[in-house]
């Protein structure tokens, strides 16, 4: 790794880091104030929030400087755990058991060596092509055509959303760029995970702040006051770090409103699942924040858009 | 000698209670969700749906480690005595009742061990279908125990306890586990109300154990037809 890159992935953690601990001041002074424990539900959520992202901004600055394949293994982790938060829910039958053990135990972790090694003509369509085909077929072998059409679908949506897409954030790496050093394909991951993390943090607090007209009432409390205030947010914050990225600082701007946009969408898309099954958490595997995929739900949406776009506009 | 080998015994024993909780944890990130009851030290016991040999570590694992320390789960012995292995893990690492299912074979008097066990204050795991649960149906039948146990006992909370997804994670047959996430579910205590008979009782806590239950994800297909 050059020691720009280094030096970069520094600034950068040294950066969220002062806005973390802005954070966990703000909850310890609010603690003083009010007291601590039970009697302060909301305050201590909130801490609950920021521990738990004091953790992942860790881990995932570790990954970075690890490289590629501390990343590829990170995105890997996150895959296994949205990928069992997400097959939990689904129906199945004993028939699906050889199927879904393949998903976890060959589709997943075959998906995030193509993307290590840069086969990118494998990692593009072996979900969509070769676990679409042949997954069916091991299910079908067993011969319970009971719901067979919702297995199958649910298995392999679930597959497409939790290891193909949030595959495709490694798979930046494997991107190159006039004048970009390949390395720095790590700072583009940090990019795009920032702007969708920012996008959906603050179209939370504008939408608590201003919001007045549901999106989909009934369905999620995202308002168009906070999703377009989050959107533009991350147009700004984008453009704040187009340094990391190879893009002109306008061509940064509008790649982050796209992601974020797209990672909206995601959030719309995964909270229609969740009412579907009755849940209001994925599961309880990161505290205060539910699951892997209420965590990851936007990146997912938007990497692999953020990826294809990436690659036919700026790519070499 | 006899100290010495004791003492190795329980150090064993408590690395391998750790080392299955690890396990548990790892496989089906296994999660407690306190729904009736608080995690506080009461004495109670845990009456659970039994579809697999791994529902009993399941609920062992979940429960916080002062807890689990004054646990014990009832269990056949003929099953945790047949090898050397399995009498080592039954009784010391889960410090098991050990009861005799077979009433044509045995001396004493299942109940009794169960009642003793409750009379020096510890708190018991029981699976009151009396067998693992291979049908469709999500609950067999109860039997008796949990009635007697609720009448000898009445001070004692009786927790239904529910052990979800188990059948998914590891269908009867099948050699590698799914590690999807298991919950086990704590519902609120029933007590044997005075009057109350035995088959009223034992509907009464069939119905709160079920009612645990997930629903099932939809749209549930009708069954085939064969």
């Amino acid at each position: 790794m050059t020691d720009t890159t280094y030096q970069h992935i520094l600034i950068l953690f040294l950066g969220v880091c002062g806005l973390l601990l802005a954070l966990t001041l703000f909850g310890a002074a609010l603690r003083a104030r009010y007291g601590r424990g039970q009697d302060n539900p909301v305050i201590e959520t909130y801490m609950t929030r920021v521990h738990s992202w004091w953790t992942m901004v860790l881990l995932f600055v570790l990954a970075l400087m690890l490289g590629r394949v501390g990343v590829v293994l990170l995105f890997a982790f996150a895959s296994f755990s949205a990928l069992r938060e997400f097959l939990t829910l689904t129906y199945k039958r004993q028939a699906d058991h050889i199927a879904l053990a393949l998903a976890f135990f060959a589709v997943l972790p075959l998906q995030y060596l193509f993307v290590g090694l840069g086969w990118q003509a494998v990692y593009t369509v072996f979900i969509p092509v070769y676990a679409f085909l042949l997954l069916p077929v091991v299910s079908a072998l067993r011969g319970d055509a009971s719901g067979f059409l919702v297995r199958v679908a649910e298995t392999q949506w679930g597959l497409m959303i939790t290891v193909f897409c949030a595959s495709h954030v490694p798979a930046l790496l494997n991107l190159g760029f006039p004048d970009y050093p390949a390395d720095r394909g790590l700072l583009l991951i940090a990019f795009l995970v920032m702007v969708v993390q920012f996008g959906d943090l603050l179209d939370f607090y504008f939408g608590r702040r201003l919001g007045r007209t549901r999106i989909v009432p009934g369905l999620s409390p995202k308002t168009w006051e906070g999703a377009s205030l989050g959107v533009a947010s991350a147009a700004l914050i984008g453009g704040a770090l187009a340094w990391l990225t190879p893009f002109p600082v306008w061509g940064a701007m509008a790649m982050a409103a796209v992601a974020s946009a797209t990672g909206q969408a995601g959030n719309l898309v995964i909270a229609a699942i969740k009412r579907d099954r009755g849940v209001r958490d994925w599961s309880h595997l990161i505290p205060g924040q539910g699951g892997f995929v209420d965590q990851m739900d936007s990146v997912m949406f938007a990497a692999p858009v953020f990826y294809h776009l990436t690659a036919l506009a700026w790519a070499s | 000698m006899g100290t010495i080998t004791r003492l190795l015994r329980r150090i064993a024993a408590r690395a391998t209670g750790h080392v299955l909780v690890f396990i548990a944890r790892f496989i089906t990130a296994v999660r407690a969700d306190w729904r009736g009851i608080e995690p506080v030290p009461r004495q109670r016991v845990y009456f659970a749906n039994h579809v697999s040999n791994a529902d009993m570590p399941m609920i062992w694992a979940v429960l916080p480690p002062a807890l689990r320390r004054e646990v014990r789960p009832v269990a056949a012995a003929d099953y945790w005595l047949k090898t050397p292995l399995r009498a080592f893990v039954g009784p010391e690492v889960f410090n098991c009742v050990l009861v005799d299912r077979r009433p044509e074979a045995r001396s004493d008097d299942p109940l009794e061990s169960i009642l003793a066990a409750l009379r020096e204050g510890s708190s018991l795991i029981i699976f009151p279908e009396g067998g693992r649960n291979m049908g469709p149906d999500p609950l067999l039948p109860f039997k008796a125990g949990l009635y007697n146990i609720g009448r000898a006992c009445p001070e004692v909370d009786l927790v239904p306890t529910w052990i979800a997804n188990l059948t998914a994670i590891m269908p009867k047959g099948e050699i590698i586990p799914l590690p999807l996430i298991c919950t086990v579910t704590f519902g609120a205590p029933l007590h044997v109300d005075p009057g109350e008979d035995k088959d009223a009782f034992l509907a009464r806590a069939s119905g709160a154990l079920a009612a645990l239950a997930p629903p099932p994800p939809p749209p549930a297909p009708e069954q085939a037809p064969a």
